[in-house]
């Protein structure tokens, strides 16, 4: 399959986080003095450890990158809070150490992958990705990870295997968001066998070239780039490839207005709200929001003859 | 200066201001967080709430407290819930919507919360037109038929907040909940005590999924 490759930026014309930061922590520091307020800049506290031997890839993005503070303290991750902060405050409480990741279902070889084994399965690469929430805002963020094809090849799916289904932690001590009954816990999501292992479809484990932030999902989360953000499930234990397709939780709380697919679509609405437009992290204007988020040449195939309002 | 720091309508006009104030501080420090005209639009939108609920607690607190006195701020607090409103509006045409009158009216033709909201929103209009004293005095006893219609615009306004809201319902049923107990205690003792603990107990099932 050709994949296009969207106008190159160099890798390294890239700005590395340490040179932005630091730019940021001195536009900090004018601001700071502008304001008449020693404002003791929070700086990067929250970065983690960084992931040695990414490589750069193809996939980049002629797009302004989200500040990592923003990919950071701006997140919907329900087991922490439904608030867009509550992640970046009570994430703390998870353990991502030890991890494991269990692989079954209709597959030839079952097995469970501690996340150090995880890591080293395949080559880390850096993609960077426009990631759209169904709530209508949107950011371009460095994840760091490796193709989920590359998990479930190595598990060998049997020829019943339609769909895979992606179940998150379920830990109410660990987990403080999930006392709550918002949602029927653990979050379970969802692709068909061809989404998964679409070349764009990522298993993160970073940002940033940094090991991924608990508030992101950590230690190992989806990445669907045409999918609305919530199918991109967060500290996944378990991936379980199946016959029928799974029940998301975001459909079972809501089927009128969330479908198992979640396409990026500009056309079809959310019942409550238009999906035409977007904010982007950080600009001011609107911009209008692209089909498939923009990756509709690598994926489009794959919705070939549906009726994409039909299947939302 | 002593007899204007004595007049309480001074504390609680720069009671009222101090949502405006917090906004513009959290502005000029960027802390209004990656999605400052979200948080603006939704700060505006609560204190227009709390300003309706305040409004709305002024006639069963002077009937509790005996206080009939209570009532020369009503007016004040019902003012501020316009005045907030009038910013989450102008949040919404301006700085959500960039003033593209064809997608606002799209919005606010096919999306239930917005329609509501709207019509909440004009409602108060007339209240806030009418609520001089002259404007008292020429209307007469149909300025408070017409002032009633603040029941339906804080109804509406905790409508607009429960269909807006993704999944999480608590916020919005916390108002509900307020709502429900300002308005029954208009009602007559037995009944108003008996509706509120109904309106109460069906409310805080839980209502998910």
């Amino acid at each position: 399959m050709l994949i296009r490759r969207p106008s190159g930026i160099l890798p390294s014309e890239i700005t590395p986080p340490e040179v932005y930061r630091e730019r940021r922590r001195f536009m900090q520091g004018v601001g700071a003095l502008a304001a008449g307020a020693v404002l003791g800049s929070a700086g990067d506290a929250t970065a983690g450890p960084r992931l040695p031997g990414v490589r750069a890839s193809a996939y980049r993005l002629d797009e302004e990158r989200t500040p990592y503070k923003d990919v950071t303290t701006y997140n919907n991750f329900y087991e922490f809070g439904t608030g867009k902060g509550d992640p970046a405050e009570n994430a703390g409480s998870l353990r991502t150490q030890p991890w494991t990741v269990t692989v079954e279902g209709e597959v030839l070889r079952r097995g469970t992958w501690d996340i150090d084994t995880l890591l080293k399965l395949a080559p880390l690469e850096e993609r960077v990705y426009r990631m759209r929430c169904v709530e209508g805002w949107s950011m371009v963020i460095p994840w760091v990870g490796f193709p989920l094809r590359e998990l479930i090849r190595r598990a060998e799916p049997t020829s019943k295997a339609k769909y895979v289904e992606f179940v998150t932690l379920y830990d109410p001590a660990q987990m403080p968001g999930q006392r709550s009954r918002v949602l029927d816990w653990p979050y379970v999501e969802g692709l068909r066998l061809d989404e998964a292992m679409h070349p764009l479809t990522l298993l993160a484990v970073g940002l940033y070239g940094e090991v991924l932030p608990k508030q992101n999902g950590a230690p190992v989360r989806l990445v669907v780039p045409w999918k609305y953000g919530f199918k991109s499930a967060k500290s996944i234990v378990k991936i379980r490839l199946v016959e029928k397709q799974p029940v998301s939780s975001w459909v079972r709380a809501n089927p009128a207005e969330y479908g198992f697919y979640s396409n990026v679509n500009p056309h079809v609405d959310h019942p409550r709200w238009s999906q035409a437009k977007e904010r982007r992290i950080g600009e001011f204007f609107k911009r209008d929001t692209l089909m498939f988020n923009g990756y509709g040449d690598q994926v489009a195939q794959l919705y070939r003859g549906m009726d994409l309002k039909r299947f939302f | 200066m002593g007899t204007v720091l004595r007049n309480p309508k001074v504390w609680i006009f720069g009671l009222c201001l101090l949502p405006l104030l917090r906004l513009i501080a959290l502005g000029l420090g960027s802390g209004l967080g990656a999605n400052p005209i979200e948080f603006i639009t939704r700060s505006t939108g609560t204190w227009t709430l709390v300003g309706l609920l305040a409004t709305l607690a002024v006639t069963p607190l002077r009937r509790f407290t005996g206080r009939a006195g209570l009532v020369r701020y009503r007016r004040m607090l019902g003012l501020f819930a316009f005045f907030y409103a009038c910013l989450h509006v102008v949040t919404y045409l301006w700085l959500d919507q960039f003033f593209e009158l064809a997608m606002i009216a799209k919005d606010i033709v096919k999306r239930p919360f917005i329609t509501v909201g709207f019509a909440a929103f004009i409602l108060l209009i007339p209240l806030a037109v009418t609520s001089t004293q002259a404007m008292m005095r020429r209307l007469g006893r149909r300025w408070k038929a017409l002032h009633r219609l603040v029941y339906a615009i804080a109804v509406l306004g905790v409508i607009h907040y429960v269909w807006l809201v993704k999944q999480d319902m608590t916020q919005p049923l916390i108002y509900g909940a307020v709502l429900a107990v300002l308005l029954a205690a208009r009602l007559p003792q037995g009944v108003g005590i008996k509706l509120t603990i109904a309106g109460l107990s069906s409310k805080w099932k839980p209502s998910q999924n």
